[in-house]
């Protein structure tokens, strides 16, 4: 239990961080509050005033009520611009501070760790980042309504209480802490609900993400019940932990209204026996009784936001933990920028696996001369990506060395290393944009005879030129209305654009027919001139021409060199060779 | 919203309690001001304390039973909301799945999932609120009314003035906010799309070094959605201040006549304080109620939205299961007829595929091939009824697909696509997507034909090993040959392979196309391919062009007579 205190004050030490930056703000909406709360105040007074002059048939101060009316419709005037503006600046507070949160995640997952992001699903990280944060914000913003104006209420109405009569204020003072402890122990029973709650919805977004997300497959195998089964599993368990999470914290409000109700009846007795023996007036009575009531309802709305601040926290904390997701390694202080690479590459003794006890690469060297061309070949899932990651840098190795150009590759910046490169995954991704805006993503200046000149070399032109809006014709989310192979070329002229002196091809022809492949090997051939490149294929003509072959298996190089002398060892290459011929 | 409220059905019971008794409690709290009057005008004034005392106690007593209806209207009002809440979500779910494949192009991912979840959740809150609230507000402002009739009816009337003034400022309000909030979930919309795509790509976004400028694209989205809300909270937050200036100023005129009345001996004092308390609860009852309208609008908006989606009806229409049977399953020699078909998607102008006209016997296999963009996924995907053609017909065992029941057509196809894509689970709930109730036996010889049995048999786990969403824990040869064992567990009449073993060196590329060829003479085996060397030995091969049929016949046929196929076939020499 104290643990989880500890971590509710952790969180909402965190949110006052972010609500610094809007301290001025924060002053006004104080300041507002105080006003309002003094205004709201002081307007029972006068109204008491004034029924006190009301006493009864023949005996009414006309001349008196009509000042004090006046001064009313002053008071009302300026309270409901403090108000105004106390809510403005909420507002303003609140929603800023999410649209911080938000950044501040989004730039987060920029720099996290390929290894974080493989590791978890997209909806749920998409969960954190749009629904805890909402609930965030919902939360903060009743927070900041309320608890203000209620802490300021509970301060002002003590005061004016105590200046008409001690005894009765007495009274009051004494029952209302009744209702913070009732809403203090449902708060505590409804954090861990609220922290379920909010799980529960992740997971079940994280469903909706993969089974929405790939309806195509989930109705071809007429998956669409089984899939609804599991959807409606998890959605019965977040009925119910919705259910015990809303119902036990609306308890709150009922319980604190009836403590409010016992304040109530209490100020009304003793109020009643002090004006029987003549201690207070009537209006002073009726005044006395509006102040317990504006006393205990702030009570009453912090303990309400209270619980609804138990869900922000309860989101907030897990935005925090993605917030404070270890990231990447920082780059080394003095890091250098990578210039003029003359394209050598060497791997010394480098060691890596994704599971600290499921080794995969180990002590693996190669030394790569300006402008050769490397295949990495062998059986799928033996790890030809995985060289790419590292050299990447998309993962770290855990020892050993890559250097370019001689830099150890944890010396430069990833920005430069990772720019002297150009990549062609088989998994075509594009973003929603123009095929323009696609093309140039690796030179963002380019011109429009570089973009259409980049675009013939791989082969595009006549397929964009054919779409509605040709270069500026919009690609939907995830590519939804180009074929495979078109997107591959898009990615492929994307890369033709920049000319970065060192190539990643990682089957990057794959889906592309073999009359456009071969236009377009040969437009590779001509980039790849004088390029390093790295090439990870099937076809064993793209091989063949090779500098080195790489041949990998179970994570392993175990064998090295170019075709003829591979084929000369006849070892695993070789065996691989002959089944290309090997009638199917 | 009004269509959604069918999802309440079931909760009957608890929508109309959980507002009685807040109803009930209203009621109670209603007394609580004339209880005082009496105190005043009859305890303070004849000093009778044991009358004072006595009163006391009926407050607490209305406080009790106040208590106890509050909290039963909370359970019901709770139960209500979560309950319709995730009926919602369950008949969302289960109609985005019917929409077909054309929807689905359109639409996208991104903005269905925040319907799903953010606008689901604004949904349920509002349902709550409204249970707990919305009839508790009007009911208590114009019970104060009613009770101010019985004080003094020319008092009273300050009160029938007032109520419709705020009653018009409060919906004015709303009705202006509305579309508004419509606006800004479309913004949390973008923001979210954003997000979803930095993850899926993120490997391209980093190796390009675009993490700066897609930053700069997320906050500007995120900007324009915290400006949205701000300009609508500008308008939303004026409902407390206005009202608060009316029923204050209605105060002061009561107070005037209150006066006035007194003077000429029609009321009491203590019935004066009674009518300020009553209009003081309409004020309390109208800030709560503020709040209120701020979760009701943005709930409409939201439920709006959700509205929309269900308002989308698919474009296909399948036969219901057991409706007539007209155009009964034949036995016909062919497995597979396309005739004179021609596509167009929606919103494209051309047709992709014209004229496609071919027969498939059973047990044949076909291989498809022609350039990038030629159509060849297109045909294969009219054979699952994924589209529906716009000219011509598909027939199945000599019945159109259109006479097909759903799953009736679906279970005869095994379909591999061209994105492998695998669900979290293991490798074994993976496979029964293709047969639920495939045994070990079965799982392990669809792995052995699709080549993936020695690496399954490497994982530590097996059939076991658990599969992390989308397969990232798998490369993406071994994820191809988990996609096509969970096409060839189900033993289906038709196997579809598109261009589905791009990621497989020839080796393992060669094994399988063995090992489908050995699976039995029943099935009928269509490969979509770059390669001739994948379908050479296939019986017919289609040879697509520019959406048109540029030959059909064996290998050695085109060869001869097919100038398209020569080329790709040369080219990979």
């Amino acid at each position: 239990m104290k643990k989880k205190g500890a971590k509710q004050a952790d969180t909402l030490k965190k949110v006052l961080r972010y609500i610094k930056k809007y301290w001025i703000y924060l002053a006004l909406s104080i300041a507002a509050a105080a006003v309002t709360v003094a205004l709201t105040l002081y307007l029972p007074i006068l109204t008491g005033n004034a029924i006190d002059l009301i006493i009864q048939k023949g005996l009414v101060d006309f001349p008196g009520i009509f000042a004090i009316l006046k001064k009313m419709a002053v008071v009302i005037l300026i309270t409901a611009f403090a108000q105004w503006l106390m809510n403005v600046c909420n507002n303003k507070m609140a929603y800023r501070i999410v649209q911080d949160v938000r950044d501040e995640a989004f730039r987060k997952i920029e720099i996290l760790p390929l290894k974080y992001i493989d590791g978890h699903s997209y909806g749920e990280i998409v969960s954190r980042v749009i629904a805890d944060v909402d609930q965030f914000a919902d939360g903060l913003l009743m927070g900041f309504t309320q608890f203000f104006t209620g802490v300021i209420t509970i301060v002002g109405t003590l005061g004016f209480m105590l200046s008409i009569n001690i005894g009765i204020t007495g009274v009051v003072v004494l029952i209302t802490p009744l209702s913070f402890l009732v809403a203090a122990f449902i708060a505590k029973k409804t954090f861990t609900m609220f922290k379920l709650q909010s799980e529960t919805r992740g997971e079940q977004t994280a469903l909706i993400d993969e089974m929405v997300g790939n309806q195509k497959i989930v109705q071809a195998f007429s998956h669409e019940d089984e899939a609804l089964d599991k959807f409606d599993e998890i959605n019965d368990r977040l009925q119910k932990a919705s259910l015990k999470a809303i119902f036990f914290s609306s308890i709150t409000n009922p319980a604190t209204r009836f403590v409010n109700n016992l304040v109530y009846a209490g100020v009304a007795i003793s109020g009643a026996v002090f004006a029987i023996r003549g201690g207070i007036s009537v209006g002073q009575l009726s005044c006395f009784l509006s102040y317990a009531n504006q006393y205990t309802k702030p009570f009453n709305e912090i303990s309400g936001v209270v619980t609804e601040l138990q869900n922000a926290l309860a989101c907030a904390s897990r935005i925090f933990e993605l917030i404070e997701e270890q990231p990447q390694i920082p780059e080394a202080e003095n890091a250098a920028v990578l210039r003029q690479v003359d394209g050598s590459v060497k791997l010394d003794n480098v060691s890596f696996s994704y599971v600290p006890d499921k080794k995969l690469i180990q002590n693996f060297n190669l030394s790569v001369k300006p402008g050769q061309r490397i295949a990495i070949v062998g059986p799928t899932g033996c790890g030809k990506t995985t060289v790419i990651n590292l050299l990447m840098r998309f993962y770290d190795v855990d020892a050993g060395a890559i250097c370019v150009s001689g830099h150890d590759i944890r010396a430069v910046t990833r920005k430069s290393l990772r720019g002297s490169y150009g990549m062609v995954l088989q998994e075509t991704w594009l973003k929603t944009g123009t095929i323009r805006e696609n093309i140039i993503m690796g030179k963002p200046d380019a011109t429009e005879e570089e973009v259409i000149a980049a675009a013939k070399a791989s082969h595009a032109h006549s397929f964009i030129k054919r779409l509605p809006n040709a270069y500026d014709t919009v690609i939907t989310e995830d590519g939804g209305n180009l074929s495979q192979g078109q997107k591959q070329l898009l990615c492929i002229a994307r890369v033709m654009l920049c000319l970065p002196p060192m190539l990643i091809l990682d089957e990057a022809t794959s889906s592309i027919d073999t009359r456009t492949e071969i236009k377009i090997q040969k437009a590779f051939a001509t980039m790849m001139k004088g390029r390093t490149s790295f090439i990870v294929a099937h076809r064993l003509s793209t091989i063949r021409e090779a500098d080195v072959i790489l041949v990998m298996k179970d994570g392993n190089i175990i064998e090295q060199g170019n075709h003829e002398s591979l084929l000369a060892m006849k070892g695993f290459y070789a065996d691989l060779y002959q089944s290309q011929f090997v009638k199917a | 919203m009004k269509k959604l409220l069918v999802f309440l059905k079931d909760y009957k019971k608890e929508t109309v309690l959980a507002p009685l008794f807040k109803m009930l409690e209203a009621g109670f709290e209603l007394f609580v001001p004339l209880v005082m009057a009496a105190v005043i005008d009859r305890g303070i004034a004849q000093a009778d304390i044991h009358y004072v005392l006595k009163m006391g106690g009926v407050l607490v007593m209305l406080g009790l039973i106040g208590l106890t209806c509050s909290i039963t209207a909370q359970y019901f009002a709770a139960k209500a909301a979560v309950g319709f809440s995730a009926k919602l979500k369950h008949s969302l779910f289960a109609h985005i799945q019917e929409l077909s494949f054309s929807e689905m192009d359109t639409l996208g991912t991104s903005t269905m999932i925040t319907r799903m979840t953010s606008d689901a959740n604004q949904v349920q809150n509002g349902v709550n609120m409204v249970l707990r609230l919305f009839l508790r507000s009007p009911f208590i402002v114009f019970g104060a009314m009613a009770m101010a009739f019985t004080i003094d009816v020319k008092a009273a009337l300050i009160f029938v003035v007032t109520i419709p003034l705020l009653s018009i400022v409060v919906f004015g309000i709303m009705m202006i906010t509305m579309p508004l909030y419509k606006k800004v979930q479309a913004g949390l919309d973008k923001v979210l799309g954003k997000t979803r795509e930095n993850l899926t790509g993120v490997r391209v976004i980093r190796a390009f070094h675009k993490e700066e400028q897609e930053t700069a694209e997320f906050e500007q989205r995120n900007s324009a959605l915290t400006h949205m809300q701000l300009f609508v909270g500008k308008i939303s937050t004026l409902t407390n201040p206005v009202t608060y200036i009316i029923v204050n100023v209605a105060t002061i005129v009561l107070i005037y006549t209150g006066a006035v009345r007194v003077d000429n001996g029609y009321i009491t004092q203590g019935e004066v304080v009674a009518l300020v308390n009553y209009m003081s609860q309409i004020l309390i009852e109208l800030v709560k109620l503020a709040n209120l309208i701020i979760t009701i609008t943005k709930a409409l908006a939201c439920a709006n939205r959700i509205q929309s989606v269900f308002e989308l009806q698919s474009g296909m229409t399948w036969k219901e299961p057991g409706s007539a049977q007209d155009g009964a399953v034949r036995d016909v020699p062919y497995a597979v007829e396309f005739d004179q078909v021609g596509l167009t998607y929606q919103g494209a102008g051309a047709e992709s595929l014209s004229d496609i006209d071919f027969k498939v016997k059973k047990g044949q296999t076909i291989g498809v091939i022609g350039g990038t963009g030629s159509g060849k996924s297109s045909l294969v995907h009219l054979i699952p009824r994924f589209y529906d053609v716009s000219r011509g017909s598909v027939k199945i065992d000599g019945k159109n697909v259109k006479d097909y029941e759903m799953a009736e057509l679906r279970d005869k196809i095994g379909m591999v696509m061209q994105k492998a894509v695998l669900f979290q689970g293991t490798i074994r709930e993976n496979l029964s997507w293709g047969k639920p109730d495939a045994t070990t036996d079965e799982m392990n010889r669809a792995l052995e034909i699709s080549q993936a049995k020695e690496f399954v048999d490497t994982k530590p786990k097996g059939l076991e090993e658990p599969i992390a969403q989308g397969g990232k824990n798998l490369s993406g040869g071994q994820r191809q040959r988990l996609t096509i064992a969970r096409a060839v567990v189900r033993e289906p009449e038709i196997l579809i392979l598109d261009d589905s073993a791009s990621a497989l060196d020839y080796a393992t590329d060669a094994k399988l196309r063995r090992a489908i060829r050995e699976m039995g003479e029943k099935t009928t085996v269509f490969i979509v391919s770059q390669r001739t060397s994948s379908i050479q030995h296939a019986d017919r091969i289609i040879v697509l062009e520019d959406g048109r049929m540029a030959g059909i016949g064996t290998h050695e046929e085109l060869l001869q007579s097919c100038e398209v196929y020569q080329e790709i076939h040369y080219s990979q020499m």
